[in-house]
């Protein structure tokens, strides 16, 4: 049971960060959503890595044992760099948006396209 | 070993990692001198396209060509040695050939149109970065290695669309971009690691040949599906399309539509070869699945474009019905392929339907590229989206007016331009499956026909404005972008039968046997 609460973060962290993209009306607040979709998913490769009792992939210090899965750690560390460039880019957008809107609140940016 | 062996054997990488390293040097260049800027753009992608070509020669000749990165051996011992396989078969170097041609264009007609805009130094530097985000995602054989260029894709692709950051309408368009395709880059990514956790490879043919089809397959093949159809601008997830479509400058939609391919080369991919051993599985059949997207989208798409009034949006919908199309063409081909009953040979007219929407991939990718570019170049003259506002432009624009005839009778397949030869191909094998299919596709087409020449008459003919007298026909560089891809498309329609046979048919095999993909599990590389 202790061992799948990682899983239950992972879904929790995803359903929480899909439903603010959805109904949440300010931008940041979907910025934030995506943010934590994206920790979840994260979440997920990084444990699907670990094996219990396992020290971290250094293969030249090891002082023995079983050690954890290094692949999924170098993915999950290319997804982060990713994922700092989307939410810089984000971030950008919704300053812009804030210039021309004054406001953040989708309900009362856009209108005239069908 | 001759240079140019020693080219073609270093192809792959080379493809990759020449646009990046030229990404990055552009704004060096741009501090020098902003023609020779635009010259070394030009340069790296005529490069580019050189290298394609010598690869697909190659590959057309011999087979796919694997390529290395990291540990030659796959195996040392027990472990699993780090390592990143570039998979090239005819597929993936025909997705290539679209995608460059229209990176090409792209770069010759921004040389006249975004010459009067700002940050052109960014602006060069993200659309070679766009380039290596598409070849990269067509050219890879690694699933973190897709997801890495799809992200790679978006983000470029966004601050591209969000150009005009002084028009609110850019910005909104690049946000509802970034916030779609970062989910749906985040669903790919936690469809990789399902796929990961079960059988321990990213290897997209390692994960084909040990695909069992478990429950938590056919979720990943959910979220996969999902997000690539998103990114590939299917109905229902298509409303950032028209958006982004219409809100980038012209260049930009341009090379966009390579994009929304490469998300489609994605779909295929991941239905023909990553569970192209368990296609015959599913007891409700992916097949029909697209043939229904694939005809909602046409509908849709069309429907849509007819109450438009803004010049690109409307061709931004039409480039959502062409969608269709292809989804239409290769579900058919699955539909028999997923059936046990009915052989390959039995039914011929699913390899014709399955060439005809590659072929349609290639044709569209043109059409609708010509077309936005003279949508552009009508705003460059006229500084008017709205076609209400327009008129009467072909007595001062008559290049413009012939390149949009032939994109008009290209788009809605009227012969002898290429959009027929693909829609022929298609409306011919997809009767066969059912009548119901050809007639909505046939009807979608003439639509297509109605909406274009509906536009050609507003925006082109009848009486001269008062406001556009003083309109001249854009400048040359702008004019010779249109001209290549008009010139391709006039000889695609004349000649489809040596590009069906050359370029197409190896690719559709490519799809259909997937042992060439699988090769190197078995001996190759």
């Amino acid at each position: 049971m202790i061992a799948n609460i990682p899983y239950l973060a992972v879904v929790g962290l995803i359903v929480i960060g899909l439903s603010a993209v959805l109904f949440r009306k300010n931008i940041i607040k979907m910025i934030i959503g995506i943010t934590l979709i994206e920790a979840g998913v994260n979440l997920f490769l990084i444990t699907l890595g670990y094996r219990e009792g396992s020290i971290a992939p250094i293969w030249t210090s090891s002082p023995g044992g079983v050690m954890a899965y290094p692949v999924p750690q170098a993915l999950t560390l290319t997804s982060i760099v990713i994922g700092v460039a989307v939410t810089a880019l984000m971030l950008s957008l919704a300053i812009h948006i804030y210039r021309h809107h004054g406001t953040l609140d989708v309900r009362k940016i856009g209108g005239d396209d069908q | 070993m001759s240079f140019l062996d020693q080219l073609i054997i270093h192809g792959p990488a080379l493809l990759i990692a020449l646009p990046l390293l030229g990404a990055f040097l552009t704004p060096l260049i741009g501090r020098v001198n902003d023609k020779l800027r635009n010259l070394f753009v030009i340069i790296i992608l005529g490069i580019t396209a050189i290298l394609i070509l010598l690869l697909a020669q190659e590959i057309f000749a011999s087979g796919p060509i694997t390529y290395v990165f990291g540990s030659t051996a796959p195996y040392v011992g027990k472990e699993t040695v780090i390592r990143i396989l570039f998979e090239i078969d005819a597929l993936s170097i025909f997705m290539a050939m679209i995608g460059i041609i229209l990176s090409f264009a792209a770069a010759i007609y921004s040389w006249a149109f975004m010459e009067k805009n700002t940050g052109l130094d960014k602006y060069y530097a993200l659309l070679l970065l766009l380039t290596v985000g598409m070849l990269g995602m067509v050219l890879t054989g690694d699933m973190f290695n897709f997801f890495v260029f799809l992200e790679i894709t978006s983000i470029s692709s966004c601050a591209l669309i969000a150009y005009y950051v002084n028009k609110a309408k850019s910005v909104e368009a690049g946000f509802k971009y970034i916030v779609v395709s970062t989910i749906g880059a985040l669903f790919v990514l936690m469809a990789i690691a399902l796929l990961y956790g079960q059988y321990d490879a990213l290897n997209i043919a390692k994960l084909a040949d040990s695909i069992t089809f478990s429950f938590v397959d056919k979720i990943a093949l959910v979220l996969l599906l999902a997000a690539l159809a998103m990114k590939g601008g299917i109905v229902p997830m298509h409303m950032w399309l028209p958006d982004a479509y219409s809100r980038a400058p012209a260049s930009v939609s341009l090379v966009l539509i390579g994009t929304t391919q490469a998300g489609l080369y994605g779909v295929f991919r991941v239905l023909f070869t990553l569970y192209g051993n368990v296609i015959e599985l599913p007891t409700i059949s992916m097949g029909w699945i697209l043939v229904i997207l694939g005809l909602l989208t046409m509908l849709v798409g069309v429907i849509m474009a007819m109450i438009q009034v803004d010049f690109k949006r409307l061709i931004a919908y039409g480039a959502v019905a062409e969608l269709g199309y292809m989804f239409l063409g290769v579900g058919t081909c699955l539909t028999v392929l997923a059936n046990p009953e009915v052989t390959l040979a039995q039914a011929p007219f699913a390899f014709e339907a399955l060439k005809g929407g590659l072929f349609h991939v290639f044709n569209d990718a043109l059409d609708v590229g010509l077309l936005f570019m003279v949508a552009g170049a009508v705003y460059y003259a006229t500084k008017q989206t709205s076609l209400n506002s327009l008129g009467g432009l072909a007595r001062n624009m008559k290049y413009t007016t012939v390149f949009f005839i032939i994109g008009l009778l290209a788009v809605s397949g009227v012969p002898p331009m290429n959009g027929f030869a693909s829609k022929l191909l298609i409306y011919e094998s997809t009767y066969q499956l059912n009548p119901i299919l050809s007639i909505v596709a046939i009807l979608a087409s003439i639509m297509l026909l109605a909406i274009f020449v509906k536009v050609f008459h507003a925006a082109f003919l009848g009486p001269a404005l008062p406001q556009f007298e003083k309109v001249k026909e854009v400048p040359k560089s702008m004019l010779i972008a249109m001209g290549i891809i008009a010139a391709f498309i006039v000889l695609f329609g004349l000649f489809p039968d040596l590009i069906v046979n050359t370029i197409v048919d190896p690719a559709a095999n490519a799809l259909i046997d997937n042992t060439g993909y699988l090769q190197w599990l078995t001996g190759g590389a």
